[in-house]
C-alpha cells in the first residue's frame, strides 16, 4: 500500500479562498441570471479580505518552510507580497465596478476574472518550484488577456490581441528556459537548482541558457526594454480600471518571483547574470524615460513610465542582499499605491466609456475639477520621485542598495533618467494648471472610487513621510531561507 | 536509444521554426500555431531531460504544459474571433489602431 502523504494546505489558504470565491461567483452568477453588480462587488471584496486575513495568519507560520511536495513557499516574503496583491485586487474591483457600471452593460464576468488573476499573482509570489511559477504566470496572464478585452472600444480588442500574442510568445521562452534549468540541475525546485549548481566549477552552458531564457520570459511580464513593445499599447487600449490593476499587480507578482529565481536558484551564477540585469535595467530606465517625452496620451505616457520604473526596480534587484530585497519590496508597495492612484484619477477625469485620455482632454483640468487635478499632481510627483511622496523614498532605497553593492554607474544612470522623467510628469501638471480647457468634459465624482483614491493619496503621503511604518515588516520579510 | 544531444538539437530546430513563424506570419491563427510549435519543442526537451536525469518530474511537467497550451489556444482563438468580427480580417499587421 502506498502511504498517503501528509498534505499541509494551510499555506495555500489565501489562494484557495480567492479562487473558490471566483468559481462560486462564476457558477452562482450563471444560476441567478442577472446578479446585481453591487452584490458581486461586495462578495469579491469579502473574498479578498478573508484571503488577507488568512495570509496575515501565516506571518507566524512555524510549520515546514515548503509544503505540498515542496511546491509552495510559506515564508514571510510571500505573506507581504500577498498582502500588497490583495490590496491591489481590491482597488481593481472598486475601479472596475465604477467603470462598468457607467457603461450600463452588466459585466458580471469581470469579478471572477479579477479574482482568478489575483489568485495567479498570489500563487506566483508563494511558489517554491518553477512548475508552480509557470502555472501561476499562466493563470494570471490568461485572466488578464480577457480582462483587457472587456471594453467595447476597438482598441481594447486590439490591445488584448497584442498582449496575448506577445505574452504567449514570452511564455514559450520562459518554458524553454525552465526545461534548460531542469536539464542542468535535474530538478525544477527553486532551491534544488541552487544546490545542484553550487557544487560545480567551470562553464555551465545549460544553466546559463536557462537563466537567459528565464530573464526573457520575466522581462516580457514586467516590461523591461527590449521586451517592452506591448506595454504602451496594452495600457492605452485596456479599460482604465483593468490597466490600473494589471500595471500594479503583474509588477509586484513577477518581480517577487524574479527575486526568488535570481537570488535563490541562480545565486551560484550571480556573477554571470548581473551584467545582463545591469544592461536591462539601464536600457529600461533610459529608453522608458526618453520615449515617454514624445507621448501625447496620458495612459500611454504612464505605460512608458512603467517601463522606466521596471528599470528602477531591477536596479534594486542587482544587490542580492536582504536590504536590497527590502528596498525592492518597498518600491513595489510605492509603485502600486501611486500607479493605482494615477490610473484611478485618469479614469474619473477622462469622461465616460470613450476614454478621452489625450493631453487635450486634460488641459485646464484644474479649473473644471480642482480635486482631481490636485490628486493627479500628487501621484505624478510621486512617480517622478519628488519628496515628500513615497516615490522619493522608494527611489532612494533602490539606488542606495545598488551603490552599496558597488554599482554606482547604474545608480547614476537611474538618477539621470529620473531627471528626464521629472520633465514629462511636470509637463502634464503644467497642462492641467496653466492652460485653458479645450474639451468640455465633465469629470465625474463617485463615492467608491473617490474613497479608494483618497486612500491611495493618503498612503502616498504618509509612507513618504513615515516610511518606518512598514520598513521593519519588509526587512523581516526579506530574509530568504532555503 | 537516441542520444540526448540529437534530441536537444531537434527541439532547438523546432523552437526556432516556431519563433520564425511568429515573426514572419501575418495571419493571427498561424501565429498561434507557431506558438504551439514552440511549446511542443519545450515538451520534447522536458521528456528528453526527464529520461536523461532519471526523474519523472519532467514528464509530469510536459503534461502540465499540454494542458496550459490547450487553455491558451482557447483564449487565443476567442480573441482572434473578436478581432475578426470587428474588422473582417485577422491579419496582425492591420491591427494597428494603437501606435506611437
Amino acid at each position: 500500500m502506498i502511504p498517503a502523504p501528509h498534505l499541509d494546505f494551510l499555506p495555500l489558504l489565501p489562494e484557495l479562498i480567492v479562487a473558490g470565491v471566483a468559481v462560486a461567483l462564476l457558477v452562482g452568477g450563471a444560476l441567478v441570471g442577472r446578479p446585481s453588480q453591487t452584490v458581486l462587488l461586495l462578495l469579491t471584496l469579502a473574498g479578498l479580505i478573508a484571503a488577507a486575513a488568512a495570509s496575515a495568519y501565516l506571518w507566524n507560520w512555524d510549520g515546514p518552510g515548503r509544503v505540498l511536495g515542496e511546491m509552495i513557499q510559506a515564508d514571510r516574503l510571500a505573506v507581504v507580497s500577498r498582502m500588497i496583491l490583495l490590496g491591489v485586487g481590491a482597488f481593481g474591483a472598486l475601479y472596475g465596478h465604477h467603470y462598468f457600471a457607467r457603461t450600463g452593460v452588466a459585466r458580471m464576468e469581470f469579478y471572477p476574472l479579477l479574482l482568478l488573476a489575483v489568485s495567479g499573482m498570489t500563487l506566483l509570489v508563494a511558489s517554491a518550484d518553477l512548475i508552480v511559477v509557470f502555472l501561476a504566470l499562466e493563470i494570471l496572464s490568461l485572466a488578464l488577456y480577457i480582462l483587457v478585452a472587456l471594453s467595447f472600444r476597438m482598441a481594447s480588442a486590439e490591445a488584448s490581441m497584442k498582449y496575448f500574442l506577445l505574452g504567449a510568445f514570452s511564455s514559450a521562452f520562459f518554458l524553454y528556459g525552465l526545461a534548460m534549468a531542469y536539464g542542468a540541475a535535474g530538478t525544477t525546485k527553486i532551491d534544488g537548482i541552487a544546490l545542484a549548481l553550487s557544487g560545480r566549477t567551470g562553464s555551465q552552458p545549460l544553466a546559463l541558457a536557462a537563466v537567459g531564457l528565464l530573464l526573457i520570459g520575466f522581462g516580457f511580464k514586467v516590461s523591461v526594454v527590449p521586451f517592452h513593445m506591448w506595454t504602451p499599447d496594452v495600457y492605452q487600449g485596456a479599460p482604465t480600471s483593468v490597466t490600473a490593476f494589471m500595471a500594479a499587480g503583474t509588477k509586484v507578482a513577477a518581480f517577487t518571483a524574479l527575486i526568488r529565481v535570481l537570488d535563490v536558484s541562480f545565486q551560484p551564477l550571480t556573477w554571470d547574470w548581473r551584467p545582463a540585469v545591469w544592461a536591462l535595467a539601464a536600457a529600461s530606465m533610459v529608453l522608458g524615460s526618453l520615449l515617454a517625452i514624445a507621448q501625447t496620451d496620458l495612459k500611454r505616457l504612464l505605460g512608458y513610465s512603467s517601463i522606466a520604473h521596471a528599470g528602477f526596480i531591477l536596479t534594486g534587484l542587482i544587490a542580492t542582499d536582504g536590504a536590497g530585497i527590502a528596498a525592492v519590496t518597498f518600491y513595489l508597495v510605492a509603485y502600486s499605491v501611486t500607479v493605482l492612484g494615477a490610473f484611478g484619477t485618469v479614469m474619473l477625469a477622462s469622461g465616460g466609456i470613450r476614454e478621452r485620455t489625450s493631453f487635450d482632454s486634460f488641459r485646464g483640468l484644474a479649473g473644471r475639477s480642482p480635486m482631481l487635478a490636485g490628486l493627479l499632481t500628487l501621484f505624478l510627483l510621486s512617480l517622478a520621485g519628488i519628496p515628500p511622496t513615497v516615490g522619493f523614498i522608494a527611489k532612494a532605497g533602490v539606488f542606495g542598495s545598488a551603490i552599496r553593492a558597488g554599482f554606482w554607474p547604474l545608480a547614476l544612470i537611474g538618477v539621470l533618467a529620473s531627471v528626464v522623467g521629472a520633465f514629462f510628469y511636470l509637463r502634464v501638471i503644467v497642462l492641467m494648471y496653466m492652460e485653458e480647457p479645450q474639451a468640455e468634459l465633465e469629470p465625474e465624482g463617485a463615492a467608491l472610487p473617490g474613497a479608494a483614491l483618497a486612500l491611495a493619496a493618503g498612503l502616498t503621503l504618509v509612507l513618504g513621510v513615515f516610511p518606518q511604518i512598514i520598513l521593519p515588516v519588509l526587512e523581516k520579510a526579506a530574509i530568504l531561507r532555503w | 536509444m537516441i542520444r540526448l544531444p540529437l534530441v536537444l538539437f531537434f527541439s532547438a530546430v523546432l523552437f526556432s521554426t516556431g519563433v520564425y513563424g511568429v515573426l514572419a506570419r501575418r495571419n493571427g491563427v498561424l501565429v498561434l500555431m507557431s506558438i504551439e510549435l514552440m511549446l511542443n519543442a519545450v515538451n520534447v526537451n522536458l521528456v528528453a531531460f526527464s529520461q536523461y536525469v532519471r526523474d519523472i518530474g519532467g514528464q509530469v511537467f510536459a503534461l502540465f504544459v499540454i494542458a496550459v497550451a490547450a487553455a491558451e489556444v482557447g483564449i487565443g482563438l476567442a480573441i482572434v474571433i473578436l478581432i475578426f468580427r470587428n474588422r473582417e480580417s485577422i491579419n496582425v499587421d492591420e491591427v494597428s489602431l494603437l501606435k506611437w
